[in-house]
């Protein structure tokens, strides 16, 4: 204890800051793309077939096989690249930076979808039900949307509060449920998944949400009056759910970190029986956010059903992103603002898997399995402070306070 | 097989769980390891069963010194332990669970349940256990559960046996029953030792007793000790806490507590038709051994617990049934006893913390946004008044130690315009200074007219705090006298026995109840 007395220098303590950057989640959130970045590259130059073309010469030609999974990788990722921020090799700079709304475009609902889970995980819930939610969403919206017949801007808002109704409603249900049978959301959430695929399809057959004179389970469009409308003018996809979208992360962001109802949802989150002690509703709570969440992820629903696919929906219309919206926020560390930027970078190897696969001949799950290497990396921090040799930040955190003049126990006693 | 325990030391970082303890026990003999919750006693067993390793000391057995590197060792050296927590498969049947873990097999792999049947029968039938090796676990009641421990331990041949508080699942009779097969089991020649804080039990069963208190053997006991002798051995605690506090200036009754029960959710009475008083101005200490209902009691006047009948009325408006939140709006401040699990939310800020129970309204919240520069400016002001010392407001409650989170606790709950203040174990785990820190303000806060109920399990603390003292003893209020009543009369009522001069006095509660 003497010879920690002395105040600590300040050789110590940028030692101490730079430990705290460094153990935390954001910089292993990074380090954990460019690991599997890294391991993406291996699978392509491994699955390249000038490269497997090479592999014989292994020692005779060594600089040959080099070049070659060079070739691969660097063409792949350059292609990534270029489908997802910016091509010169187009004509005109409308075309050269179309990839980059390419990106936001598929983004939109990546983000909105990923805020709803995110939103779940800080109060302690795992929301897994982002497919039901959103289709319930896409349903609600879509059916607005081609229904009424209502003047542009009211009838957009009124399809867009639609959506977020349905997709808070099938939220809410779920906590309704863990707060008045206990039910555990991750099976509900699941369960409730397939009644709203089933319940989409059967209705997609109705003349409820089927399109007239069609025998394809499949809505008819959106009318034009409650379309997204384009952001950028009409040579671009991006449309205006993109600013929706950045209003829910502020708005995301305020509510976690700003307002009295969000900081109830993170006590809750992190210790729901000091917040039951504080008077706090656990119950109310957890309806409360299931609520939200659910409007949240209904929202990439809407962003859908009113843009890309307003030319009519089917019950596949999530597309999968209720599930990657799990892994959007895992990688954005359940931060508003962090969600926001993985779900871009999800959009961004979105758009620019395709040109891979097309200017590559890059197998587009190639992709899917970067994608899933960065959470796995993600779930398993000491496997990337291992890797790029960081230190633990629970060695820092086990020292007794420095502050306390006073040994904890009365045990010398 | 006789058990030596020599200088047994184990130490968790600056902790010190265990101090070089001696423990002898004499096959036939029940030894009694008597001290309270967190003395160490568990510890000591875990070394015993080879789940810590000491960091001093051995362990003897016959005079042969053994290494035991874990439980597989401990069992195959002849020592047997009857958890706490059942280690039991509830799925599996009697017959499964005595066979768990060493396993006869016969041909191809294939379980000879039919050996196991035949061993559980056979070490029923020699102790009268009326146990079926084929009942699944999960249908048994607790205290047949635990007769199936029991013969987990005896089917491998355990010469040591340890019941680490055994008694705290059971009912009264299931006690009684235990106790009988712990004479049957002395009888056979089996060393046992027994870990309790009850001291009925102790004074039943035992042969010898070793009191731990802090990690240190403080004395030995024979069992024709009085309770009295044992109570203050247990609990005595060799800091001297003086308070210095004026008399009381009372007021009129302001917190009423008549009838009160409380039914845990299997339906088991916790707190028994508990009836008090207490007038602004006054402390009121609940004194009990740990588990005597205290916990239940204070969680029913906090709308904490679901089951609960009887009147709950603070200044003339009734508590009773009210949720947690209104109960708080009425003025009830509160510090719980575990202020981990239950005060604080360890990730949040010094400053979060201290507006925990106030996210609704003034003043720290306008317009559903908090007002953080009002939260900060607060914050550095009630850091400094009740001497919280950190690195700054936004550091983590869950970095501080245990006396700086209980003054955040202390300065969250005194800060609100309070009508009673609950404080349950208020120094438990905390440092000398911040002892002496918080009962000068709970001492203040009687002095402001404010009525105030402490619980402790420590004499000391409540002798020094108290103006009237409650004993509690299994879910009972046995009585409740002055603060300068001695400490052994004290002792015995927390035992459960009436003093006699409180049972020739009209006392508020049923003396015939209590004695039983």
């Amino acid at each position: 204890m003497s010879n920690e007395a002395p105040l600590r220098t300040g050789d110590d303590r940028v030692r101490a800051i730079v430990r705290e950057i460094m153990s935390g989640t954001a910089v292993i959130s990074v380090l954990a793309v460019v690991l599997a970045l890294a391991i993406g590259g291996v699978l392509i130059a491994a699955t390249d077939d000038h490269v497997r073309a090479a592999a014989p010469h292994l020692f005779t030609d060594p600089g040959g096989l080099l070049a070659a999974a060079w070739d691969a990788v660097a063409g792949a990722y350059g292609a990534l690249f270029q489908g997802a921020v910016f091509n010169p090799n187009r004509d005109g700079l409308v075309l050269q930076l179309k990839p980059i709304t390419e990106t936001l475009t598929f983004a939109t609902p990546l983000i909105a979808a990923g805020l709803g889970v995110a939103l779940a995980f800080r109060v302690g819930l795992f929301n897994i039900g982002g497919q039901g939610q959103m289709l319930v969403a896409a349903a609600c919206a879509g059916w607005v949307g081609f229904t009424l017949h209502l003047p542009f801007g009211v009838h957009l808002a009124l399809a867009l509060l639609a959506g977020l109704a349905g997709g808070a409603l099938w939220g809410g249900l779920v906590g309704l449920l863990k707060a008045r049978t206990g039910a555990h959301e991750v099976i509900v959430t699941i369960m409730l998944n397939y009644v709203a695929f089933y319940l989409l399809s059967y209705l997609l057959r109705t003349p409820l949400l089927q399109a007239p004179g069609s025998s394809n389970p499949k809505s008819p469009p959106i009318a034009d009056t409650a379309a997204l409308p384009p952001l950028l003018g009409p040579q671009f996809n991006l449309t205006l759910g993109l600013v929706l979208v950045v209003a829910a992360t502020i708005f995301t962001w305020w509510l976690l970190d700003r307002s009295a109802l969000g900081f109830r949802f993170k006590a809750v989150g992190i210790n729901p029986d000091a917040a039951r002690v504080a008077g706090i509703d656990v119950k109310r709570v957890y309806v409360a956010t299931m609520l939200i969440a659910g409007a949240l992820v209904g929202l990439a629903g809407v962003t859908q059903v009113l843009g890309p696919a307003r030319a009519g929906f089917t019950s596949g219309i999530d597309a999968g992103i209720g599930f990657d919206a799990i892994t959007v926020a895992l990688l954005g560390r359940s931060r508003p603002w962090g969600v926001l930027a993985a779900g871009t970078l999800f959009g961004a190897f979105k758009a620019g898997g395709y040109l891979m696969q097309a200017a590559e001949a890059v197998p587009i799950d190639i992709v899917l399995v970067v994608q899933s290497l960065i959470v796995l990396f993600i779930a398993a921090p000491p496997l990337v402070r291992g890797v790029f040799r960081l230190p633990d930040p629970s060695v820092g955190t086990a020292r007794q306070d420095p502050a306390s003049p006073v040994p904890e126990k009365v045990s010398a006693l | 097989m006789k058990l030596e325990l020599r200088g047994i030391t184990k130490r968790f970082g600056a902790l010190v769980a265990n101090d070089h303890i001696d423990l002898t026990v004499e096959p036939g003999e029940i030894h009694c390891l008597l001290g309270e919750n967190g003395a160490g006693k568990s510890t000591l067993m875990n070394v015993l069963y080879g789940l810590y390793e000491a960091d001093e000391g051995e362990i003897v057995l016959d005079g042969v010194p053994q290494h035991l590197a874990g439980p597989g060792d401990a069992m195959n050296a002849g020592i047997g332990m009857v958890h706490q927590h059942f280690m039991l498969i509830p799925v599996f049947t009697v017959a499964e669970n005595v066979m768990l873990g060493h396993e006869e097999t016969g041909f191809g792999g294939r379980l000879d349940l039919a050996s196991a049947r035949r061993r559980v029968r056979e070490l029923s039938d020699r102790f009268g256990f009326d146990l079926d090796p084929d009942a699944l676990v999960e249908d048994l009641p607790v205290g047949v559960q635990q007769r199936v421990e029991i013969v987990k331990a005896l089917a491998r041949d355990a010469r040591v046996l340890v019941f680490d508080e055994p008694t705290a699942v059971l009912t009264p009779q299931e006690t009684d029953e235990l106790m009988a097969i712990m004479r049957d089991l002395r009888a056979n020649g089996t060393a046992i030792v027994f870990i309790t804080h009850k001291l009925r039990e102790v004074r039943e069963v035992a042969d010898r007793i070793t009191v731990v208190r802090l990690g240190k053997v403080v004395g030995e006991a024979s069992p024709t000790a009085s309770n009295a002798e044992l109570a203050a051995l247990m609990v005595g605690r060799a800091v001297e806490l003086t308070v210095r506090k004026a008399a009381p200036r009372l007021t009129d009754d302001a917190l009423v507590v008549e009838g009160l029960t409380v039914l845990d959710p299997r339906g088991q009475v916790t707190v028994d038709d508990v009836s008090f008083r207490v007038r602004g101005g006054e402390v009121l200490a609940i004194a009990g051994v740990q588990g005597n209902g205290q916990t239940e009691l204070v969680e029913a006047l906090l709308g904490l617990q679901h089951r609960v009948t009887g009147r709950v009325v603070l200044d003339g408006s009734s508590l009773r049934g009210l949720d947690v939140r209104r109960i708080l709006d009425a003025g009830v401040g509160f510090v719980p006893e575990d202020r981990t699990q239950d005060g604080l939310v360890g990730e949040f800020s010094i400053a979060e913390n201290l507006m925990l129970d106030r996210s609704v309204g003034a003043p720290f919240v306008r317009a559903g946004t908090v007002r953080r520069d009002h939260l900060r400016a607060f914050a550095v002001e009630k850091s400094r008044e009740f001497d919280v010392r950190s690195q700054g407001i936004d550091t983590p409650v869950g970095r501080l130690s245990g006396g700086n989170q209980q003054k955040v606790v202390l300065a969250r709950e005194l800060s609100r315009d309070l009508r009673l203040f609950v404080a349950a174990q208020p120094t438990r785990g905390i440092d000398v200074g911040s002892i002496e820190f918080v009962h000068q303000r709970i001492v203040a806060t009687r002095d402001g007219g404010i009525p105030v109920i402490v619980v402790s399990t420590e004499l000391d603390e409540v002798t020094a705090l108290a103006d009237r003292v409650a004993v509690m003893y299994r879910g009972r209020i046995v009585g409740i006298v002055p603060a300068d009543t001695p400490r052994e009369v004290l002792g015995l009522m927390m035992a459960g026995e009436v003093p006699p001069a409180l049972r020739a006095a009209s006392s508020p509660s049923d003396p015939e109840g209590a004695i039983a």
